[in-house]
């Protein structure tokens, strides 16, 4: 009677997910692990762009929407960083190499590394968990690093303790040329030989150059004064970018709650530029 | 009504009261909406006639919360409600200044239209003190008489009384509107087969569309955070997965409900599929008066619930049991 | 045009559901609500609204997705089949329909909902012009002329027939049907009469309609941050009592959640309608972003005269249907916003 095909291609519907095996977990702080993720065939589950995102789920236990932390360079797997700060990540830190999950993505827009940071110099600026997009961007300039310009980290974090990555910051991000690293704790610490200071200060002492464009992503507190900051050593809106990880539900800008005004974070986020945050209502 | 709008800026002026939470008046003469008044001004919009049903005194959980008293107006079943809230601790008695009012009976639209009254443009006769016999309908498709009482709320027909049970002055006048008993329904329900009864409730109850506004407006629905609003449960309150879940729903609340539950007859006024909700918890009171005594939730704020308070003179469960 | 004589409608109803599965106005315990034809349902086409729009044809209040089984440390998964099958939506009026081309906005936008897609080229609907409107409806306002519902086919109760035209391909194949089965016949030229006579009365009354002139004039994307930012929201929203009765009886509120239901031997990941209404709608792990009542019930609004239209070509997410005007506990609807609105403006350019 019908000779459509619509219940041949049921699987491409963005709202069902794919199995996802983990393979392996690194304890990054006392309340952070990297998980990576592979199709149970092996292999990546997808393409991704850096700054997207993808729903993660333990069935049974709930579902929430995590930064794709590893690089599309990266032709073997994907990667999350996730702070354990609920039921679902609870459950997700008590998880072993070779358990399964399931995964849908990836979502959103990204960073835009391929148009307009192209041949920029650019400035990473993260806080805390606030560092898993955003390598994922930084890993992506490194692995072509003939299309950007200089690249100037800057993380800071509770303590040394806290700092996510820290054995690919030291052993790859240092290491790398033309990228300067410059990490940063909130408060003294035995052993800790670095800087010590809260980030937004810590970003106004390095004084750096007006000519880079700025990528931010931590705690909104963080944020709201490592971009007041910015303005001050004259940087323009224009040339700052966060991601807003927020709320999201669907992935897809149709379940109705992420929206700040009229855009939707999962699908016309989560990557923003400081001007477009500012033409949105003050909801987020 | 101008009686009620005059002491409501009288009480403002003195400063007994920081504002006013009554009833606005609607676009279209028969919508009126509960609202909150922060100064005389804003009062020329007050409304209070046959179209005000709705209890306040759930309201006046989150203005219990303000700074200053709050000048509420109760027609006399709303005070069961405040009374019961007192009692549950859920409502501040000192941030209140109650205006009984006076009540002959409040109206349901719902019932209006089923009577065949459609496109209303104005309506006459839902004075509040001075309710005429019979409405009188303007309507797109001519004029429309209908008489007072057959539009009435269910509740108002198995009408509390006139007596307020709790306020600091009384204004207007009352009429008795009682011409039921109160528990006839539920002993026709009673009396069905239990296979009638269940169809009864399986059509009656597989209407909810799981809104949730029986239990928003309800005054005995006071917890601050619902089970059924839990991530713990599989019992989404907005899921109908199942009829199963719709039924537990219900049930459940007026379980919940028992023994506080002054039958103020809201969860049937708002409900947008006319389930008859309040015939749950009235077959709940008519139980625990069979078994414990006559008992009224809300008829004042001190006395034990007949379900919170144990005594040797008690029904034995098995006579519970036995009864069904 | 066709047409069939009233008595003979349920001879049509049969013939319909013999073929595919027949939608209608069907009264359950006092209300009229679109369900499945079967012999005993009480057929209701004199009701002008149904309680729910009929979206849940297309759109179901809960609907499984999946189902999640597992096998120690494997995780399967089995989608839900597609609708695959036709059905017919008989009696949707023209408000109902428009509402489904604010939900092809956003369901059948890239990336497309397949479980909707699925049941909007699998339904065929048939819209009822109406006659005899409520104060309550203001369609107009946003372009539909429920006098000649715009649909697959478009049908008109007369007081002896139902007259039958169709106006796609979809409706043409099943009016062929229908009509090789014997059912419809010709109108006659006394029908196609009486059927104008019809369209110019309801059209004489929606013109004489209270909420017929209501100006949207304001509402658009410019505004947002105005009218986002007003004091009236926080005056408007005092008698909401938070519930989804509004969202749930609205034609054009697409907002939905997803969770889990443990089967016992699996998991069935489900979606079901939301309400932006819920204290809950937004809270998530990490916080909320809007806690309060009168951000909630701002939300509502904004998204549906301002949002909705500046990422939909200016098409308003409200068909002016009046489910709200008539279903909200405390009277609170859309047209008092609007009009809240309007009078503020007269305000200030008036004495203050």
């Amino acid at each position: 009677m019908c000779e459509c095909n619509c219940h041949t291609n049921y699987t491409l519907d963005t709202l069902i997910p794919q199995v996802g095996i983990i393979t392996d977990i690194r304890q990054e702080t006392p309340d952070v692990k990297t998980f990576r993720v592979n199709a149970p065939e092996g292999g990546k589950l997808f393409e991704h762009m850096p700054g997207q995102c993808a729903m993660v789920c333990v069935p049974g236990v709930s579902e929430a929407m995590f930064s794709i932390t590893s690089s599309p360079t990266n032709k073997e797997y994907q990667e999350f960083s996730i702070k354990r700060c609920g039921e679902l990540t609870d459950v997700l830190h008590s998880m072993q190499v070779g358990d399964e999950i399931t995964v849908r993505g990836p979502y959103g827009n990204n960073f835009p590394v391929e148009t307009e940071l192209k041949g920029k110099n650019l400035l990473f600026i993260a806080g805390g968990i606030g560092l898993a997009p955003l390598r994922s961007v930084i890993n992506y300039v490194l692995d072509n690093r003939e299309n950007y310009g200089t690249v100037d980290i800057v993380y800071g974090s509770r303590s040394a303790d806290d700092l996510v990555q820290l054995k690919e910051i030291q052993e790859v991000w240092m290491k790398a040329e033309g990228v300067n690293v410059h990490l940063t704790i909130d408060r003294p610490q035995d052993g800790w030989d670095g800087h010590v200071g809260f980030v937004p200060a810590y970003v106004k002492e390095l004084n750096m150059t007006t000519d880079k464009t700025v990528l931010i992503c931590g705690p909104p507190i963080m944020i709201k004064f490592v971009l007041a900051g910015l303005l001050e050593m004259g940087f323009s809106k224009e040339q700052v970018y966060t991601t807003l990880e927020l709320r999201m539900k669907c992935g897809i800008g149709k379940c109705g709650r992420c929206n700040i005004g009229s855009k939707y974070v999962c699908k016309d986020g989560p990557v923003f530029r400081f001007d477009e945050i500012d033409e949105l209502p003050n909801e987020y | 009504m101008q009686r009620l709008i005059d002491r409501a800026k009288e009480l403002l002026a003195d400063g007994t009261v920081v504002r006013v939470l009554g009833w606005k008046a609607g676009d279209m003469g028969y919508n009126p909406e509960p609202a909150m008044f922060d100064n005389a001004a804003e009062l020329r919009n007050f409304v209070y006639d046959g179209f005000c049903g709705a209890n306040l005194s759930k309201f006046m959980i989150e203005a219990s919360k303000l700074e200053g008293k709050t000048l509420v107006f109760l027609k006399p079943c709303d005070t069961y409600s405040f009374n019961q809230l007192i009692k549950e601790h859920r409502v501040d008695r000192d941030k209140a200044y109650i205006i009984g009012v006076g009540c002959q009976g409040k109206l349901s639209m719902e019932k209006i239209k089923s009577m065949g009254v459609k496109a209303i443009e104005s309506v006459s006769g839902a004075d509040a003190f001075d309710a005429a016999e019979e409405l009188t309908f303007e309507t797109l498709y001519g004029e429309k008489t209908v008489a007072y009482k057959d539009a009435m709320l269910q509740r108002c027909h198995v009408c509390k009384g006139k007596e307020h049970m709790i306020y600091d002055e009384l204004l207007g006048e009352s009429k008795d509107t009682k011409d039921a008993d109160r528990f006839a329904e539920v002993e026709r329900i009673e009396a069905m087969s239990p296979e009638e009864r269940f169809a009864f409730f399986q059509a009656e109850l597989s209407k909810c569309i799981r809104c949730n506004a029986c239990r928003n407006v309800c005054p005995a629905c006071s917890c601050r955070k619902c089970i059924f609003d839990g991530t713990k449960y599989d019992s989404a309150q907005k899921a109908n997965t199942t009829s199963f879940e719709e039924k537990m729903f219900h049930i459940i609340r007026a379980f919940h409900v028992a023994g506080r539950c002054t039958d103020c007859g809201e969860c049937s006024r708002v409900c947008p599929q006319g389930i008859p909700l309040h015939l749950f918890n009235r077959k709940f009171i008519k139980d625990i008066e069979t078994f414990y005594g006559e008992y009224q939730a809300g008829a004042d704020t001190d006395s034990k619930g007949p379900l919170t308070s144990y005594t040797f003179d008690d029904v034995e469960p098995s006579i519970v049991a036995e009864r069904g | 045009m066709k047409k069939i004589v009233k008595e003979n409608l349920p001879a049509l109803f049969r013939a319909i559901a013999a073929q595919q599965d027949l939608f209608l106005p069907i009264k359950t315990a006092g209300q009229t609500n679109f369900g499945l034809w079967t012999e005993e349902a009480e057929v209701d086409l004199e009701t002008l609204k149904t309680v729910k729009s009929g979206k849940d044809m297309f759109f179901p209040q809960s609907e499984t997705l999946y189902t999640c089984l597992k096998d120690d440390k494997k995780i399967y998964i089995k989608p839900e089949a597609l609708q695959d099958r036709n059905f017919v939506a008989f009696g949707m009026k023209g408000c109902d329909v428009k509402g489904l081309e604010v939900l092809d906005r956003v369901f059948l936008a890239d990336p497309v909902d397949t479980f909707y897609a699925a049941r909007r080229k699998h339904g065929i609907i048939v819209a009822m012009a109406c006659n005899e409107p409520e104060t309550s409806c203001f369609c107009k306002v946003f372009g539909v002329d429920c006098a000649e519902p715009s649909a697959d086919v478009a049908v008109w109760l007369t007081s002896t027939a139902l007259c039958w035209k169709a106006q796609t391909e979809k409706g043409e194949a099943l009016t062929a049907t229908l009509t090789a089965a014997g059912l419809l016949e010709e109108a006659t030229e006394a029908d196609l009469h009486h059927v104008e006579g019809e369209k110019a009365v309801t059209r004489a009354i929606v013109e004489k309609l209270p909420y017929m002139n209501l100006s949207l004039e304001g509402w658009n994307g410019e505004a947002l941050n105005e009218k986002f930012n007003s004091p009236l929201w926080e005056k408007l929203y005092k008698g909401c009592l938070a519930c989804g009765t509004c969202t749930f009886v609205c034609p054009t509120c697409q907002c939905y959640d997803i969770k889990d239901y443990k089967t016992g031997t699996g998991v069935q990941r489900y979606r079901c309608w939301d309400s932006c209404m819920y204290s809950d709608f937004t809270m998530m792990a990490h916080g909320n972003n809007r806690t309060s009542q009168m951000q909630r019930y701002r939300q509502r609004f904004m998204h549906k005269l301002i949002y909705f239209p500046a990422n939909n070509d200016g098409m308003y997410s409200c068909v002016g249907c009046g489910r709200c005007v008539e279903k909200c506990p405390s009277s609170l609807n859309i047209v008092k916003v609007i009009k809240a609105f309007a009078a503020e403006k007269t305000n200030e350019g008036g004495a203050r």
